[in-house]
C-alpha cells in the first residue's frame, strides 16, 4: 500500500475551555510509521489532544505540524489524518461497502472506482464477504474493522484511534489489539492510538507517552517507561511498582524483584506482615505492610512460593538489590 | 468468524440443558411457554378494544352507510352504489373540463401540497437548528416549548387573529399603504388562497417539527463528526448523513400534516371567507343535510385519495422497519 508516511509534531500545544486548561503546552514529536499510545487516566487531556491533531477541536494555543505543514487551521480531510471514532462511528443507513466508499463518495469519486477501492480495503480487513450487510448486522469486533477501511481507504499519513478496543469484550479486545499491530506494520503508517490501559500500551506502542494533567509525564518505549518511571505518577500508574519513601523522596522496586525471607533470625530488609495473598497461575501475589504503613506487593513465581508459602498474618523480611532501586524524581 | 467464539461457548450449555432436562419438566416448560403466550394476549386486549371499539367499528359504519339508500326524509340499508355514482356525477362525461368533485379535489390536494412542502422546510429547518446549534439542552428545552407552547391555545383563536393583520384594512394594508409602497390596499392578503396556505402553515409546522427533532436528537453526534473527518462539507454532511436519518421523522411528520389538511373544512372556510371548496367542506354541508350515505361515501372516497398520499410517502422510507 502506497502511503506518504510523515512525521507528526506537537509544538507547545495548548487546549483550554474558559478557565480549565485540557492540555498544557504539550510538545511531542512522532516519527513517520511510529505506533503511539497517549496513555493516562481519563481527564489527563489525550482525547483532547487526539482531537486537536485529528480537527476536530480548535488549537488554543501552539501548533500542530504533519510533515512540512502547520495543519491547525485546515479541516480534518485536507489534514492527510483520519479518526477512528471510539464507538466506531458507522453510518447506520449505509450498508458496509458505502460506509467504506463514503470518504471517497465525499471527495467525488465515481460509484465503480470509489466501490472497487472500498472492495480492495474489504479484502484487507478480512470484511468482503460482509458488503451488503448494516452495521447493525455486525459483531463489534466486525465493526471495527470496517471503521478501519473506512478510515484507511484514503490512505491517510496519520490513523488516530479514541480508545478502539474499550467497546469490546476482554477476550476479543486482545484479538483486535494483535490485528491493529498488524495493519499499522502493513500500512507502515503512524498509528496514534488513545488508551487508558497500560496493558494496551505497552503490548502495542513503539512510544508510550503518559499523560496527566494536562501534561506528558514521560515519553518512551513501553520497556523504558515501565522499567524506568521518572515520577511517583509513572510508576503508579504502570502499575507493579512498589514505591518506597526514602526521607523526602522515594524510589520505586518493580513487584517481581522483591525478595521475601521468614523474618525472625536477623535477615537483612525491611519487616513487613502479610495482608493478603493472591493466587494468580503462574504468579502468586503477597501484599504487605510495613510497621510505618508502606505497603509491598510482591509477584512471586509459583515455585518460588511454594518454597517459602505465606499465609495473612505472618511477619515477614522483604528486601532487593540495590541495582532493583530506582529513584523517583518526585 | 468473530461471532464463533460467543456462539460456540453459549450452545454446548443449552444442549446440555435439553439433553438433562427430564420429560415431565419438558412439558411443564411448554405449558408455561403456553400460558405466558395467552398472557401477552390479555395484556394487549384492554387497547386492541379501544382501538376497536374507537376506530375500527366508526370505519366499519361509514363503509356500511356508505352503500345505504336515502331520500329527503329516509334512510334505508342496502347495498348499492347510487352514493359512489353521485359523488362523481357527470365526472367522466364532462372531462377535460373538471367537474365539481374533481375540481374540489384538486384544490384540497394542492392546499395539502403547498403546506406539506412550506411546514417540511419550515419544521426541518427549525429541528435542525434546535438539535445542531444550540449548545444546551436546557436551551435546547426552552427554544422547543417556545415552538410548542402556541399549540396550547384553540386553532380557530389562532385563525382568527391573523385576520385584524390581513384584512382589507389590517395592519399589513394600512403599513403598505402608509407607506406608499401600494396605493391600494392588497386584497389577496385575506379570504384567499393564500390566507389559507399560511393559516395552515401556521397551525401545523409543529406537527412537523416535532417528529423531526424526536428523530435528529437521536442522531449520534460522532457520525457527524465521523462524517467531516471523511471530508464531508456541510451539505453533504446534511444530504448524506442527516436527511437519511432524519428520514423516519419526515415521514411521521408528513402523515399528520397531510391528514389533517386533507380533512380540514375549518380553516379553510375561516380563511378562504366561505369561498373556496374543500372535501371536509362538502362533507360537512352534506351531513347537516342529513345525507348521511353520500356523505359516507365521499368520506370512503376521501379516506382512500388520504391513504393513496400516505402510502405514496411511506414508500419514500420503510416506515415499520424503523418504528
Amino acid at each position: 500500500m502506497p502511503n506518504r508516511a510523515a512525521d507528526l509534531e506537537l509544538a507547545a500545544v495548548v487546549k483550554s475551555y474558559g478557565e480549565t486548561i485540557a492540555v498544557d503546552k504539550v510538545s511531542l514529536k512522532i516519527p513517520a510509521g511510529t505506533y503511539c499510545c497517549l496513555l493516562g487516566p481519563s481527564g489527563c487531556g489525550k482525547t483532547s489532544t487526539l482531537r486537536m491533531i485529528a480537527g476536530h477541536e480548535s488549537i488554543s494555543d501552539g501548533d500542530v505540524m504533519i510533515g512540512n505543514t502547520i495543519v491547525n487551521d485546515l479541516p480534518p480531510a485536507r489534514r492527510g489524518t483520519a479518526m477512528m471514532f471510539q464507538n466506531y462511528a458507522l453510518f447506520p443507513h449505509l450498508n458496509v461497502r458505502d460506509n467504506v466508499a463514503f470518504p471517497l463518495k465525499m471527495a467525488g469519486v465515481g460509484k465503480a472506482e470509489r466501490h472497487q477501492r472500498a472492495g480492495e480495503l474489504l479484502g484487507m480487513v478480512d470484511m468482503a464477504r460482509y458488503a451488503e450487510r448494516l452495521p447493525a448486522q455486525l459483531s463489534g469486533g466486525q465493526q471495527q474493522r470496517v471503521a478501519l477501511a473506512r478510515a484507511l481507504v484514503t490512505n491517510p499519513t496519520v490513523l488516530l484511534l479514541d480508545e478502539p478496543l474499550s467497546a469490546l469484550d476482554p477476550f476479543l479486545r486482545v484479538r483486535m489489539r494483535a490485528e491493529l499491530k498488524r495493519y499499522q506494520r502493513d500500512f507502515g503508517i503512524s498509528f496514534v492510538h488513545v488508551t487508558h490501559s497500560q496493558e494496551e500500551a505497552m503490548a502495542l506502542a513503539d512510544m508510550v507517552v503518559l499523560m496527566n494533567d494536562g501534561r506528558i509525564e514521560q515519553v518512551g518505549s513501553p520497556r523504558e517507561v515501565f522499567n524506568a518511571p521518572r515520577t511517583r505518577f509513572v510508576a503508579q500508574f504502570m502499575g507493579s511498582h512498589n514505591i518506597v519513601p526514602d526521607g523526602e523522596r522515594s524510589f520505586a522496586v518493580r513487584a517481581d524483584r522483591l525478595r521475601l525471607s521468614a523474618s525472625p533470625g536477623g535477615v537483612a530488609g525491611t519487616r513487613a506482615t502479610v495482608t493478603d495473598v493472591e493466587y494468580q497461575g503462574m504468579t502468586v501475589n503477597v501484599a504487605m505492610r510495613c510497621a510505618d504503613g508502606t505497603d509491598f506487593l510482591a509477584t512471586l513465581p509459583e515455585a518460588e512460593y511454594d518454597r517459602m508459602p505465606v499465609a495473612i498474618g505472618d511477619e515477614v523480611a522483604v528486601d532487593w538489590a540495590a541495582a532493583d532501586r530506582h529513584e523517583l524524581a518526585a | 468468524m468473530t461471532t464463533t467464539p460467543t456462539s460456540g461457548a453459549a450452545s454446548p450449555p443449552r444442549i446440555a440443558d435439553a439433553a438433562m432436562l427430564p420429560s415431565g419438566a419438558e412439558t411443564a416448560a411448554t405449558s408455561r411457554r403456553r400460558r405466558t403466550r395467552g398472557g401477552a394476549y390479555w395484556q394487549a386486549a384492554p387497547m386492541a378494544l379501544v382501538f376497536l371499539l374507537f376506530f375500527v367499528l366508526p370505519l366499519v359504519v361509514v363503509l356500511v352507510v356508505s352503500f345505504w339508500q336515502y331520500n329527503s326524509y329516509s334512510i334505508t340499508p342496502a347495498f348499492v352504489f347510487d352514493n359512489y355514482a353521485g359523488v362523481f356525477d357527470g365526472c367522466l362525461a364532462s372531462l377535460p373540463s373538471l367537474c365539481t368533485t374533481f375540481a374540489t379535489y384538486l384544490s384540497t390536494i394542492k392546499f395539502c401540497l403547498l403546506v406539506w412542502a412550506t411546514t417540511l422546510v419550515l419544521g426541518f429547518t427549525i429541528a435542525y437548528f434546535l438539535a445542531f446549534h444550540i449548545r444546551t439542552t436546557t436551551m435546547q428545552i426552552v427554544l422547543a416549548l417556545v415552538c410548542i407552547i402556541p399549540f396550547w391555545t384553540s386553532n380557530v383563536i389562532r385563525m382568527i387573529s391573523w385576520i385584524p393583520l390581513l384584512g382589507r384594512n389590517g395592519l399589513i394594508n394600512q403599513i403598505l399603504v402608509g407607506s406608499g409602497l401600494v396605493d391600494h390596499p392588497v386584497e389577496w392578503l385575506l379570504y384567499s388562497d393564500f390566507a389559507v396556505t399560511l393559516a395552515f402553515v401556521h397551525l401545523l409546522t409543529a406537527f412537523m417539527l416535532v417528529p423531526i427533532l424526536n428523530s435528529m436528537m437521536r442522531i449520534d453526534r460522532s457520525l457527524i463528526e465521523a462524517a467531516r473527518d471523511a471530508g464531508a462539507s456541510g451539505a453533504q454532511v446534511l444530504w448524506n448523513v442527516v436527511i437519511p436519518l432524519s428520514k423516519t421523522g419526515i415521514t411521521i411528520g408528513s402523515i399528520f400534516v397531510v391528514t389533517l389538511v386533507m380533512g380540514d373544512f375549518i380553516t379553510i372556510g375561516v380563511m378562504g371567507g366561505q369561498q373556496i371548496a374543500s372535501v371536509g367542506k362538502v362533507i360537512n354541508v352534506q351531513t347537516s343535510y342529513l345525507q348521511f350515505p353520500l356523505a359516507a361515501a365521499n368520506a370512503v372516497v376521501l379516506l382512500i385519495a388520504t391513504l393513496g398520499i400516505i402510502f405514496t410517502l411511506t414508500r419514500f422510507i420503510d416506515i415499520r422497519k424503523e418504528l
